[in-house]
């Protein structure tokens, strides 16, 4: 396992009272998994990411990571939904900002940003600020800062979500590919069922806040995958089921 | 992925092509100011020769241009102006420096800020120049009670802009950083400082525009050199040339500091710059 969580809660207070977004949630993810979590909107899936990240600390329960990662290297990165370059740094700095917060030199951070901008083609951007990308290239970016850290883990929160249609499956495409490589665990958040086939090796299904894992798929794709994946009957059945499953999950309660 | 770069390469020119048509627009238009101000200095002195209004108020520009030429050559200017200069700069340094410090703090620690809250908006509300025979009586009549008070006048600006640049920035920010394991000088110096920058250089343009302010005032009521002490003198004996000499100076430094400000806006947050100029806000109201 690269990380278990056992029976974590969490709860904060905010102006309507006291809110349970997470409770009892039990999660393992295996070494080189590709996990993706998906649930309606407000299920704390957002939440149970800064928890794994250790952003934020649970209300009971505890989150337990082998430890194998190299002293300096960070345990989790991050990709945030709004890709979440800092405004002030250029393009280059943004993706060198994983390597600075652990220390590397500037020479070396910078090559190594450099190389990755030359990966995605952003090369020309490099001293560009955030504002001057497309959303596209913002979010190659956003990539390279998480990927760069050597971080075994990733932590993904509906990163392409506010994309548009054609650019979120070239990205989803280009993700798998540079994931390849390393094959880091990753949870990747996303309410978009046709994302979760794509990417996933195992899909979790989120109940309603509070939330817990209501139920798990197992994606019967190989790797690797291309856009044909979807089109594939297994993920057609299988689309059709998650639907079901959180169809009854959203109106349940309603 | 090529198809969107050419996209937005293009869209990039394009907005360059935009930016050069304003540019040009722009031209023509910075020369009429300068035409009409000429045309009205000409009125001005016609006027002033043909006595259709009194040179008591309103001597011939000719005179006035004479006059700040005499002012040069004695030196007299440069020893007023240098006095002014150096009350502005060293009140607005120390304050402003010691504002920015203060904002920070507070900024960073939510307990000293609810402590001291209710007291900086006590002393912000006074006005600065009330204080001044209370400094006078403090520090002597010499520079120090005189900088003291501009110091005051340009401190809160400062702290209050910058304290709140700290606190407005976006607790995403904080929390990306954290996510990468930010050791808390890095978070300062890469995420809190340049994320207060926008906010900092607001205060520091109120501080100077209240402390060049103050600096006048203060120069006005007590002072035997600087460009206030020479306007208080030129109406005392009634040498309107000089007066106007001397309010020129002054908006020769107000002016100089704005495009200074502006100068180090660009160097210390091209960001946000580069997020004005794309809005040309003048053009969009045009239309």
């Amino acid at each position: 396992m690269e990380f278990t969580c056992s029976q974590i809660s969490k709860a904060y207070v905010s102006s309507n009272g006291r809110v349970t977004a997470l409770q009892n949630l039990d999660l393992q993810a295996g070494i080189h998994e590709f996990l993706c979590v998906v649930g309606p909107s407000g299920c704390g899936k957002t939440t149970l990411l800064k928890l794994i990240a250790g952003i934020q600390s649970p209300s009971s329960g505890s989150i337990r990571f082998k430890t194998t990662a190299p002293k300096r290297t960070p345990r989790c990165a991050m990709v945030f939904q709004d890709h979440g370059l800092f405004p002030w740094m250029t393009i280059l700095d943004n993706v060198a900002f994983g390597l600075e917060a652990q220390g590397i030199p500037v020479e070396e951070r910078r090559r190594k940003a450099g190389r990755w901008l030359q990966t995605v083609g952003l090369e020309p951007f490099a001293l560009h600020f955030p504002h001057e990308l497309s959303g596209g290239m913002r979010q190659r970016a956003a990539l390279g800062r998480a990927f760069l850290t050597d971080a075994p883990v990733l932590l993904m929160d509906e990163p392409f979500s506010a994309l548009d249609a054609q650019t979120r499956l070239l990205l989803q495409t280009e993700l798998l590919h540079y994931w390849a490589e390393k094959r880091q665990t990753v949870v990747y958040v996303t309410h978009d069922i046709d994302e979760a086939i794509m990417l996933g090796d195992r899909i979790l299904i989120m109940s309603r806040r509070p939330g817990k894992i209501l139920k798990e798929y197992r994606v019967p794709l190989s790797r690797p995958r291309t856009l044909r994946a979807a089109a594939n009957p297994d993920a057609v059945a299988l689309k059709w089921k998650i639907w079901k499953k959180i169809q009854a999950e959203v109106e349940a309660r309603d | 992925m090529e198809d969107m770069e050419e996209n937005t390469s293009r869209s990039r020119s394009a907005g360059l092509n935009n930016r050069e048509s304003i540019a040009h627009a722009g031209w023509a238009e910075r020369l009429a100011p300068a035409l009409l101000v000429l045309a009205g200095l000409a009125a001005w002195e016609l006027a002033a020769r043909a006595g259709w209004i009194s040179t008591l108020f309103f001597p011939a520009p000719s005179s006035i241009a004479g006059t700040l030429a005499a002012w040069i050559v004695s030196g007299e200017l440069a020893v007023n102006l240098g006095a002014t200069l150096y009350r502005f700069g060293a009140g607005l340094a120390a304050g402003g420096a010691a504002g920015f410090a203060f904002g920070l703090v507070l900024g960073l620690s939510g307990r000293l800020r609810r402590i001291l809250d209710p007291l900086v908006s006590g002393l912000y509300s006074l006005p600065k120049l009330a204080l001044f025979p209370l400094f006078l009586i403090f520090f002597g009549l010499g520079d120090s009670s005189r900088i003291v008070l501009i110091a005051l006048a340009a401190f809160f600006p400062m702290l209050i802009n910058t304290m709140g640049g700290v606190q407005q920035i976006n607790p995403d920010y904080l929390e990306i950083a954290r996510s990468y394991g930010t050791s808390r000088g890095l978070l300062l110096r890469r995420v809190v400082f340049p994320g207060s920058l926008p906010s900092v250089l607001s205060g520091l343009r109120l501080a100077v525009g209240t402390s060049l302010m103050i600096t006048v005032a203060v120069e006005l009521i007590n002072a035997r050199t600087g460009l206030g002490a020479v306007i208080w003198m030129a109406w005392q004996t009634l040498r309107t040339e000089v007066l106007y000499v001397a309010l020129l100076a002054t908006a020769t430094l107000g002016i100089t500091s704005h495009v200074l400000l502006e100068f180090l806006s660009r160097r210390l947050i091209p960001w946000q710059m580069e997020r004005g100029k794309e809005l040309p806000t003048k053009a969009i109201l045009e239309i």
